[in-house]
């Protein structure tokens, strides 16, 4: 057997390949985004980057609904956009195997908050499997198509970042391939109304309990006895944090939904005392206690954050560790040099505007020196936003515009503005279209004109679909055009009716080509600091003096525009 | 080398501290030992501090480094060296890259780049080797290189035999970017390593 180092995102495509997924669909989202491009590498799966993440469940299940087994993958909060599908699809249940893969984000490195998708399996009767490293993760896909094929159910598998961004070594075997299964029409499991969805949730029932029963003898879940003094209840990444941190015994539950409860009361039946270590929610432990299982941890271990092995033993013994020296200046993420999107907060922020904001890299907008972010809530928001702030406050004067990335209008922006303009808003809607999704680091979406695998596919004509969505002022501005972006919002903003600039550039990382010289101060500098303003990453003020660095510069010029001496010049080559 | 080994790399988003990574596990699997390897970064990468964990044991439990446990700490620039110190082992060695990139407090003038950074080091009592990687990285053909020189400079101070280091290497630094990358290896591997 080949043993390889491996990503645990890329283990959950190798275990997908493996299972013999025929189609898998995913929008991107951190940690769960390398899954879908690894999965792409393999040529006997279809992989595709769908719009979102309800797109790709959907996508997943109709493929499932055909006799393949597929597979979507999402970050927590998709989720949430994904939540009516899934909920229904427990329902109908499956033809071939579905596993949905789900990374949550204790800490949220790069999320906007810490929701625990635990809780969206129990609510949906959809099982959960936890791996708790590499190797796990493409196993425990392979055991969830088994699953979902003989319990006829979608299948989660939960990752956190821990699991999903560390690699290890996977034992890695061929792929079987498997035949699809033939599609025989069956509306009484297929159509989901309410005369067939009764007698589906009956259905829905019957199979949680035999879910129920049968992961008490999971071989999946284990115990390790140590120390019989304390006994500790964990899953995933934080199995290893347990396991190196303590000597107690431990009980490691790779179903984290429905949890083997009878088998975790043995497990307390002969240890002395029983903690549950989790991060996020007292999910476990709650469910230990309502069967009656004496438990205690979510006060010991709280409810934010990741957990570590220093955590654990601080909480648990007191011993700590080094600290960090938190005096030093911070290196937050911040805009490339080159960025199309700073000239537009530099822009904004002049202009004094209130700005509904969304996610993406433009986000870092709301950071000084630019700050000119007000608002943002989650993908899609800022138009519907801006909407509901202007039918709030008018007739006062108009002042907030939103703002939203491509990737993301394509997400859920669109629907917001047929909604703004069928109500007759008057916001203003700026799209920064940098041609890719930037943010989770470069995957196409419809308007690269490219797909996941780079070749050539339709480019969505984002102007002509504003206009088809009823909006008559439509602008298309360059991004490191300082002056027509100016212009073009403050034109926008003093109409009464809702319009849309498209502010375009590809994205600085993205350039083809030769790297641009750059460009360099001059003698002319006064040394003013009005450069600085854009807080570009190639510009620094050494002690006084305005320098550029040439190596990161790419000679976007929007520093040179708002130069007032000329000072800021091309390198010739 | 030894056979339990903390490696922590820090740096600044795109310097190519995975990569990094991604070679001494590929030495791990060449010394038949367990490896993990953990990135952790906020918001992607865009050039904000970013570290990898790289452990390499008989079993390797927790992906990520114990403060305080670090053998070694790689860092690709020296603010980052400062900021990730409290990792390392009295007994660690810290070897950094001799380049300095502000980051945007001190861009825009709100914090100071502190000044001296290896003499402060040397004074906590920090075992720190310093190389001009940069210099290096140019002098193969390519910036983005630099962190392969200091991974050469790295496993030459492991112990490595050269053949090893190219080995390991060849295997994960992808087949288009070798050439570069292969000049880079072994510029680090025989470059003069200054003490503090
Ligand atoms: C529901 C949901 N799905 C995915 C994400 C992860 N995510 C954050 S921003 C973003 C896309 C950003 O792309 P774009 O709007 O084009 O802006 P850019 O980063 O390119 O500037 C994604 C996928 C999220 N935060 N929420």
């Amino acid at each position: 057997m080949e043993k390889r180092l491996m990503l645990g995102n890329e283990a959950i495509a190798r275990g997908a390949w493996e299972a013999g997924v025929r189609v898998v669909s995913a929008y991107p989202g951190t940690p769960s985004t390398e899954i879908t491009k690894y999965a792409s590498e393999y040529k006997e799966m279809y992989a595709e980057w769908a719009v979102n993440e309800k797109v790709s469940a959907e996508v997943a299940i109709g493929a499932c609904y055909a006799g393949a087994r597929a597979m979507c993958c999402m970050k927590h909060v998709g989720v949430n956009v994904a939540a009516d599908p899934f909920f229904t699809a427990s329902y109908t249940g499956v033809n071939g195997g579905l596993v949905i893969i789900v990374a949550d984000e204790p800490a949220m490195h790069s999320s906007q908050n810490e929701q625990d998708s635990r809780y969206y399996a129990k609510s949906a009767h959809i099982p959960m499997l936890e791996p708790s490293n590499a190797h796990e993760c493409k196993e425990f896909v392979k055991i969830a198509f088994k699953m979902s094929e003989e319990y006829d159910t979608p299948v989660f598998v939960r990752l956190t970042t821990r699991t999903a961004h560390s690699q290890g070594f996977v034992n890695i075997t061929d792929r079987e391939e498997l035949p699809l299964k033939p599609y025989v029409k069956d509306p009484k499991k297929y159509v989901m109304m309410p005369l067939m969805a009764r007698g589906r949730h009956i259905e829905v029932e019957k199979r949680e309990i035999r879910l129920e029963k049968d992961v008490e003898n999971s071989p999946l879940n284990t115990v390790e006895f140590r120390d019989k003094k304390v006994g500790i209840v964990c899953s995933g990444a934080v199995y290893q944090y347990v396991k190196e941190a303590t000597n107690a015994s431990i009980c490691k539950l790779a179903n984290v939904y429905p949890i083997p409860v009878g088998f975790v009361k043995k497990f307390a039946s002969e240890v002395s005392e029983l903690i549950v270590c989790e991060e996020l929610e007292p999910f476990i432990e709650e469910t230990l206690k309502v069967h009656g299982i004496k438990c205690h941890g979510k006060e010991i271990f709280g409810k934010q954050g990741e957990l570590s092995v220093a955590s654990i033993r601080n909480k648990l013994y007191g011993i700590t560790v080094p600290n960090a020296d938190l005096t030093l200046p911070q290196r937050p993420p911040v805009m490339c040099a080159g960025c199309s999107h700073r000239s537009v907060f530099y822009i904004l922020k002049k202009l004094k505007v209130v700005v509904s904001g969304d996610i993406g890299c433009y986000t870092m907008g709301a950071l000084p020196p630019l700050e000119a972010m007000d608002l943002c809530l989650c993908m899609g928001g800022a138009i519907t936003m801006a909407h509901g702030y202007d039918k709030a406050r008018s007739p006062h004067t108009k002042n907030m515009v939103s703002v939203m990335g491509d990737s993301t209008f394509v997400h859920s922006g669109i629907t917001g503005l047929i909604n703004a303009v069928y109500n007759k808003g008057i916001s203003t809607h700026l799209i920064l279209d940098n041609a890719i999704t930037g943010m989770t680091g470069h995957q196409e979406n419809p308007a690269s004109g490219k797909t996941i695998i780079g070749e050539e596919t339709h480019l969505l004509d984002l102007e002509l679909l504003c206009k088809a969505i009823g909006v008559k002022r439509v602008q298309v501005v360059d991004a490191f055009d300082l002056k027509a972006i100016q212009t073009a919002v403050k034109e926008e903003m003093a109409k009464d009716e809702v319009s849309v600039i498209i502010i375009r550039r590809p994205c600085a990382l993205m350039l083809k080509g030769a790297k641009p010289n750059g460009m360099k101060i001059n003698e002319k500098c006064k040394n003013c600091k009005a450069c600085m303003a854009i807080g570009c990453p190639a510009i620094s003020n050494n002690n006084g003096k305005i320098k550029i660095n040439s190596e990161q510069c790419t000679a976007c010029k929007v520093c040179a525009g708002l130069c007032g001496f000329n000072a800021i010049e091309e390198i010739k080559s | 080398m030894e056979n339990n080994l903390n490696i922590l790399i820090a740096g600044v988003g795109g310097q190519g501290t995975l990569l990094a990574s991604r070679i001494l596990g590929s030495l791990a699997s060449e010394m038949g030992l367990d490896c993990k390897v953990s990135e952790i970064h906020g918001m992607s990468q865009r050039g904000g501090s970013v570290t990898t964990h790289v452990r390499i044991s008989k079993e390797v439990l927790s992906p990520v480094i114990t403060e305080g446990e670090a053998d070694y700490l790689l860092a690709f620039e020296k603010l980052e060296a400062f900021r990730y110190r409290h990792y390392l082992k009295k007994s660690g060695l810290l070897i950094c890259n001799d380049q300095e990139l502000m980051p945007v407090p001190v861009i825009i003038g709100v914090a100071k780049y502190p000044e001296n950074i290896f003499e402060k080091l040397k004074a906590e009592g920090f075992n720190v080797k310093i190389i001009s990687a940069l210099a290096l990285a140019k002098e193969a053909g390519s910036i983005k290189t630099v962190n392969v020189v200091i991974l050469g400079a790295v496993m030459k101070i492991m112990g490595v035999d050269y053949k090893t280091a190219v080995r390991v290497a060849e295997a994960v630094v992808p087949k288009k970017l070798w050439e570069v990358n292969k000049k880079a290896l072994e510029l680090g591997y025989q470059c003069t390593i200054k003490s503090v």
